[in-house]
């Protein structure tokens, strides 16, 4: 197993893109008005690629064995089971 | 001290093969222990969007409430936490041992931001009358619609009895939160203690990257956190 030490840049280019996408969720929830529905789907599929770039990079998922890919897509699968029946069941109840 | 005595530094435990197994085994570990942190904060995740979809209305009045650039304050406060905390292992994984324990204590002075930050927020919160328990519900309704945005004005009235529900996914959710920021602390300063007893080197670095892990499972939830309670 190859120890891959991240360096410095990698982790100022990770923190400044979060922050700029940060920015991003702040000012297209105030100021750009989707409907009821709309600004939560883009909020959240910002929020999902912050989370992809803090699982890759911060976590390092980016340079790890397949294992503890499959161990942490594992939570995620099981978080979109429950989430995706839970919907299943409160739309076609 | 009659346990076996070996350089961690440079040797594995007995039962393992090799400084690197062992290492990757105990990575692995802490990974399947992140999958569990996923899917605790996921249940109440499932339940704050099954009720959004119930209670629409609420959550706009509950969100709304809520200081949006306080809570903008502690994202970044979060994310440069987890920066300084992915350096440190960088760091240590360099054999920089006194730069990663510069970069720790940033990042618990990051931590106890946070907190303080959070600490204000709460107290405003029960200020108003708007913490859900102890028989401290007692909404502030005339501030609470005060606070609701311009668009939402005169079209939503606020129910308290179903207002309370976003009060308690709020303090619920943030409030895990919290204990986990609690807890990271904690782990800080074990770190703080192993670094300065001079404990790792590149060779071996295992907790200073587990406890990076957990820190940023717990900067990944906030980032859920943020817009589904500030600022949707």
């Amino acid at each position: 197993m190859s120890h891959h030490i991240v360096p410095l840049k990698t982790n100022i280019i990770t923190l400044s893109t979060l922050v700029f996408l940060t920015a991003v969720t702040v000012l297209t929830a105030k100021y750009i008005h989707l409907g009821e529905n709309g600004n939560l789907v883009l909020a959240m599929f910002i929020a999902c690629v912050k989370a992809t770039i803090v699982f890759g990079w911060f976590m390092h998922l980016k340079y790890e064995g397949i294992m503890n890919r499959v161990i942490a897509l594992c939570g995620l699968g099981f978080l979109l089971l429950f989430v995706g029946l839970s919907y299943l069941d409160l739309f076609f109840r | 001290m009659s346990t076996a005595s070996y350089d961690k530094k440079t040797q594995a435990a007995h039962h393992f093969d090799s400084l690197d197994q062992q290492h990757e085994a105990g990575k692995q570990g802490v990974w399947l222990f992140m999958a569990t942190e996923i899917m605790m904060f996921g249940g109440l995740f499932v339940g704050y969007f099954l009720y959004r979809f119930k209670f629409h209305d609420m959550y706009i009045v509950g969100g709304d409430s809520l200081n949006w650039q306080l809570g903008a304050l502690n994202t970044l406060v979060l994310l440069i936490s987890s920066f300084t905390m992915a350096q440190a292992v960088t760091e240590t994984m360099s054999g920089n041992n006194k730069k990663a324990l510069k970069l720790i204590y940033v990042t618990v002075a990051c931590a106890f931001v946070f907190l303080i930050v959070k600490y204000f927020e709460y107290s405003a919160k029960v200020h108003h009358g708007m913490f859900p328990g102890f028989d401290m519900w007692n909404p502030d309704m005339t501030y609470i619609m005060s606070q609701l945005r311009e668009s939402s004005q005169g079209i939503i009235t606020a129910d308290p009895a179903n207002l309370r529900l976003f009060f308690v996914l709020y303090f619920a959710m943030t409030g895990l939160h919290g204990i986990h920021i609690l807890i990271g602390i904690g782990l800080m300063f074990w770190i703080i203690k192993r670094i300065k007893n001079d404990e790792f080197s590149p060779k071996y670095y295992t907790a200073v990257e587990g406890v990076g892990l957990y820190w940023h499972i717990v900067d990944i939830i906030w980032i859920f956190l943020f817009p589904l309670m500030y600022l949707i």
